[in-house]
């Protein structure tokens, strides 16, 4: 006879001390395991509630400006640092971590600063702002003294233009900086007059853009509803589109130098590719009123947009509606938006004065994570991905509260386009010679140039 | 089959009639197979059989010299690939047709690559597996059936041996029993009221009452620290101190009892034929059936899809979802009275015994009989293995059978006298070699070597548990706690795309729709519409509403509407016109219409 009974020994399942691990053997014979889907299922379902439940994204308001933030620059070189222009003239810098105000300018400007912008380097923090009162200033938090709070620091440099200015973007390696204004003017800093005047047809600019990739390239929007680009080495203009309304804001893609994302006054953003514009390459719809900035992520996969409507969306490149919303009681007009440059927040500048700071993803947590954490993350997510298209859990993950004026907006504005197409695709079936359709992504499009 | 392809062709042959001996068709097979498979490629596999057939022939010297670690890869590759299919989810891949989309299409590839790649990582995951299971083997004219619990006692371990024992308990029995799940507790339920808990392997007493009344079965609940018992009246459950937690006066004369631990629902079936389903977390009654075939004293939850199967006293067994009131499925199995019910652990088999006299096995997947077995005396008692051993209880003897569930095997691979006493309950110990016997006289453990899962899943069921452990699951398996409407015959069901279209979808809703309407028209539900006093004229609210309606949208209401103007019309057509003169605003004052 041979025989073998199972015999375990205990010694080889348990640990000896408290400080030992435990053993816990895994067998993954799918007999062991069954219901494995409903109870996948069931899981997904946990995590989207889950999520749904951490999602806190608002972190803190930052109140010090008496008037709303018009203008915002983020600095690649300090995480920390913004700076903010508001409506009254004043400049802030903030510190992020301590949530304070480090640096103020109480009257920078007389009217509204327009724009602000670093200067590159992490050995310099000088930076640029300009205003509606033709001057193009530079300071620096160390090198202009505080005399007294309240008390305006000197500048450490000012440049005085023609035209009241819009809009400002600093070159990426060089010592230049392009404002908008009636038309796009090129400084060199050593210089009091601008190097070069770049126009193309003649209307007010709105703003102003510099490539941080390809250098030489920068791109302006104006209110004759034409997105122009330029190319410095020939100090001249390359190409113009022209859209069906205008653009408030442009954003280049970080990581793809070639794309860029404009905010429309038509409640969407477009994302062009530059080489051909004649397409969007991708329509972002969602908003319900005017969208007045727009910012890429540093990974360039995301973007988030500040709109007229109080809100602020956060969205995937690929897609084309918006991934989250956010808005607060308080908040009014937002006018800027900027992503931070580790990708884990967004910044927005209203109307009301407050600089708030949100999350990017609105559940996630910083803090270092414990292995088991992260994979009980990566797990959750993995889950949520697989069991999206079910409609209780898409149901959980896609709920949001919004403000009733926004559901209503967009209930209204639903029926209305809806009401459009219908009445477009009736002319279609009844009428003659009937247009061909034109897709969505060239709808907003009048046309395209080049030089 | 790894092995088998080493062996000589004399050794296979020899290793077949041993086989067939001793009742073990299932390894037999593969070891036919193994040389076929090695035959069908050409050229470099000829090579490779060469050293493994055994014969040499002339002139092929080389070829036999062929070292042996070249055809090592290939065969592991082999056996990955043969596992792997153990480890398919989803079945075969089903994304072979091509979609439109270029990114649909990539993505749809992707996940295919990344199903095949973590079946193959599951299958060399195995290498990792320490244990092995048991096996009793006869050699020259022994039979392993022949073999007695204390000749196995002499040849087995210390450890093995002292799972060979009896309690006897002999006022209170019969005896019904329960393993938990990680197979460390036992629960005892006598009929004449005693309850006992026991770690068993340690011998270590949990609790033990006397309740002073009949109880039928027993089961454990989602771990050690519940259990509930099916006595005379209705269901009580009892915590690990023996202290009364709940009576569910809905279960009224509880026979027999399941728990479906990943829904927390305890299921019961008594005297009145009712099937009752209770969610032991918050108490509702989520389920309760009548099946309407008198008192059933069967009741076995199928481990694969939480199905609850109840054998009822005219020979059927059905097949229950708490949320469904019709059964799933019924199966006419005996000529007599269900007496005992076993169903294996992948879903696919089930074994009934009836007073018929006969022990059949089905295949549970498309309901169909594979196997009819005869016992002397009607088995009272059946239970099915892990690694798929069907034990049977037949009034003092105990016979358990290997493959018979896959094969029809002649002999059974072990049998046992218990004298004097009737068995009435079995149960293999789950992750052991263990079979718990309940009979008249209490319980008799029986070692049964290749019983058990050999290697356990911590995180599914843990022999040793710790406390903690045991807590932190019990939190765990709250959160993953399923719906009982998750419950139904194929458990893959839940968020599998539906490929109908919407148009498909809405034809077929429309014809159940109809379908239904005739039925209730057929119960008299409905009055029939040509009894109705309908004054008005040709029109009706069917036509009113196809007339308001979208032109161009098709739904369930509308698809009912057109229906009904269609059958208006014939209904017109088969009445006949009416003459000129009956027709318009008058006609009601003429005496005879038609």
């Amino acid at each position: 006879m041979k025989v073998k009974a199972l015999s375990r020994s205990t010694a080889d399942f348990t640990r000896e001390t408290k400080s030992d691990i435990q053993i816990l053997p895994r067998n993954v014979d799918p007999e062991l395991h069954p219901l494995e889907r409903a109870r996948e299922y069931k899981r997904a379902l946990n995590a989207a509630k889950v999520e749904r439940m951490l999602a806190k994204p608002f972190i803190a308001g930052l109140s010090g400006h008496i008037d709303g933030i018009y203008s915002m620059a983020k600095n690649p070189w300090d995480l920390d640092r913004i700076v903010t222009g508001s409506g009254d003239g004043e400049l802030r810098m903030w510190s992020l971590s301590s949530q304070e105000t480090i640096w103020r300018a109480p009257e920078a400007h007389r009217g509204i600063v327009k724009g602000v912008c670093n200067i590159p380097g992490g050995d310099t923090d000088r930076f640029l702002s300009v205003g509606t009162d033709k001057m193009v200033k530079v300071w620096s938090r160390t090198e202009s003294a505080v005399a007294d709070d309240g008390v305006t620091p000197e500048t450490v440099a000012s440049y005085s233009g023609k035209h009241a200015f819009s809009g400002i973007d600093h070159h990426r390696r060089r010592p230049l900086f392009a404002t908008s204004s009636s038309l796009v003017e090129v400084w060199d800093v050593e210089r009091s007059e601008p190097i070069a005047n770049l126009t193309w047809g003649a209307d007010t600019i709105n703003t102003v853009r510099m490539n941080q990739t390809e250098v030489n390239v920068l791109a302006s929007c104006g209110t004759d509803r034409s997105i122009i680009l330029y190319d410095l080495r020939t100090n001249s203009p390359l190409a113009k589109l022209l859209m069906t309304l205008s653009t408030n804001a442009i954003s280049w893609n970080p990581m793809e130098a070639f794309m860029f994302a404009t905010a429309n006054e038509d409640h969407n953003i477009y994302t062009f590719d530059m080489r051909r514009m004649d397409h969007a390459v991708n329509v972002l719809r969602d908003h319900v009123s005017a969208v007045m900035d727009v910012d890429y992520s540093p990974t360039g996969q995301e973007l988030v947009s500040a709109s007229y409507d109080r809100t602020l969306r956060l969205w995937d490149v690929g897609t084309g509606h918006s991934r989250d919303i956010y808005h607060a009681k308080r908040m009014q007009r937002v006018f800027c938006a900027k992503y931070t440059q580790d990708n884990k927040y967004v910044l927005s500048g209203s109307d009301d004065g407050n600089l708030r700071l949100w999350r990017a993803r609105a559940s996630e947590r910083v803090g270092i994570k414990s292995n088991r954490e992260r994979a009980t993350i990566e797990y959750a997510d993995k889950l949520k991905d697989r069991f999206k298209y079910v409609p209780e859990v898409r149901k959980v993950l896609r709920h949001r509260n919004i403000p009733t004026s926004i559901k209503k907006a967009s209930q209204t504005k639903q029926v209305m386009l809806q009401s459009r197409k219908r009445k477009e695709e009736n002319r279609r079936k009844h009428e003659k010679d009937a247009k061909p359709r034109v897709p969505e992504r060239k709808k907003a499009i009048i046309g395209t140039s080049s030089k | 089959m790894f092995a088998a392809a080493k062996l000589g062709a004399d050794e296979a042959v020899a290793k077949r009639t041993h086989h067939t001996a001793s009742g073990d068709e299932g390894s037999d097979g593969e070891t036919e197979r193994a040389p076929r498979t090695l035959r069908d490629k050409p050229a470099k596999s000829d090579r490779t059989t060469q050293p493994s057939t055994g014969k040499k022939r002339k002139g092929e010297k080389q070829a036999a010299e062929v070292p042996e670690d070249t055809k090592e890869p290939d065969e592991i590759q082999q056996r990955t690939a043969q596992a792997a299919k153990k480890y398919q989810r989803g079945g075969p891949s089903s994304t072979t047709t091509k979609v439109r989309s270029k990114r649909a299409q990539a993505s749809l590839d992707h996940a295919k690559r990344r199903r095949e790649e973590a079946a193959e990582e599951a299958a060399r995951s195995e290498m990792l597996l320490t244990q092995d299971a048991g096996f009793l083997e006869a050699e020259g004219l022994e039979r392993t059936y022949k073999f007695t619990q204390a000749q196995l006692a002499e040849n087995l371990d210390l450890a093995s041996a002292g799972k060979i024992f009896d309690l006897k308990l002999a006022d209170f029995g019969p005896y019904a029993l329960r393993y938990s799940d990680n197979g460390r507790h036992l629960l005892l339920g006598g009929r004449r009221g005693h309850l006992a808990s026991i770690d068993w392997r340690s011998g270590r007493l949990g609790c033990e009452l006397h309740v002073r009344e009949t109880v039928r079965d027993v089961t454990w609940l989602h771990n050690e620290s519940l259990f509930a018992a099916a006595q005379k009246k209705y269901v009580y459950i009892y915590d690990h101190t023996g202290a009364e937690v709940h009576c569910l006066q809905k279960h009224v004369e509880p026979t027999a009892l399941g728990f479906l631990p990943f829904h927390f629902l305890l299921a019961s079936t008594g005297m009145t034929g009712q099937v009752v389903f209770q969610d032991v977390t918050e108490g509702a009654v989520v389920g309760s059936h009548r099946p309407g075939l008198g008192p059933s004293h069967v009741l076995k939850v199928n481990p694969y899809n939480a199905v609850v199967h109840v054998g009822h006293g005219n020979g059927t067994v059905s097949l229950w979802a708490p949320k469904q009131g019709k059964p799933l499925a019924r199966m006419l199995c005996h000529r007599g009275p269900v007496q005992a019910m076993a169903i294996d652990r992948s879903g696919t088999y089930m074994a009934t015994s009836g007073l018929d006299g006969r022990v059949k096995v089905w295949d549970i997947r498309n309901f169909k009989p594979l196997h009819d077995y005869k016992t002397k005396q009607p088995a009272q008692a059946l239970d099915i293995s892990q690694r798929g051993l069907l034990a049977a209880g037949w009034g003092p003897h105990v016979s358990v059978w290997k493959d018979a569930l896959s094969t029809r095997v002649d002999k059974p691979y072990m049998t046992q006298l218990l004298p004097g006493v009737s068995t009435s309950a079995l149960q293999f110990v789950p992750y052991d070699d263990v079979l718990g016997v309940g009979h008249s006289q209490g319980l008799s453990s029986l070692v049964i070597p290749g019983a058990g899962e050999p290697n356990f899943d911590a995180y599914v069921a843990n022999p040793y548990q710790t406390t903690k452990q045991r807590q932190e699951s019990e939190v765990k398996s709250l959160l993953d706690k399923l719906a009982p409407d998750t419950i139904a015959l194929d458990p893959t069901f839940i968020a599998r795309l539906d490929p109908r279209s919407q148009a498909q979808k809405l034809r077929e809703s429309a014809v159940a729709e109809r379908e239904r309407y005739a039925q209730d028209k057929e119960e008299g539900k409905y009055l029939d519409s040509s009894v109705r006093n309908k004054t008005k004229g040709r029109n009706s609210t069917a036509k009113r509403y196809l007339r308001k309606t979208q032109a161009n949208v098709m739904d369930l209401k509308k698809l009912q509407a057109l229906e009904r103007v269609e059958r208006e019309k014939q209904q017109r057509e088969k009445a006949g016109d009416l003459p000129d003169e009956h027709k318009g605003a008058l006609s009601m004052f003429y005496k005879d219409q038609r």
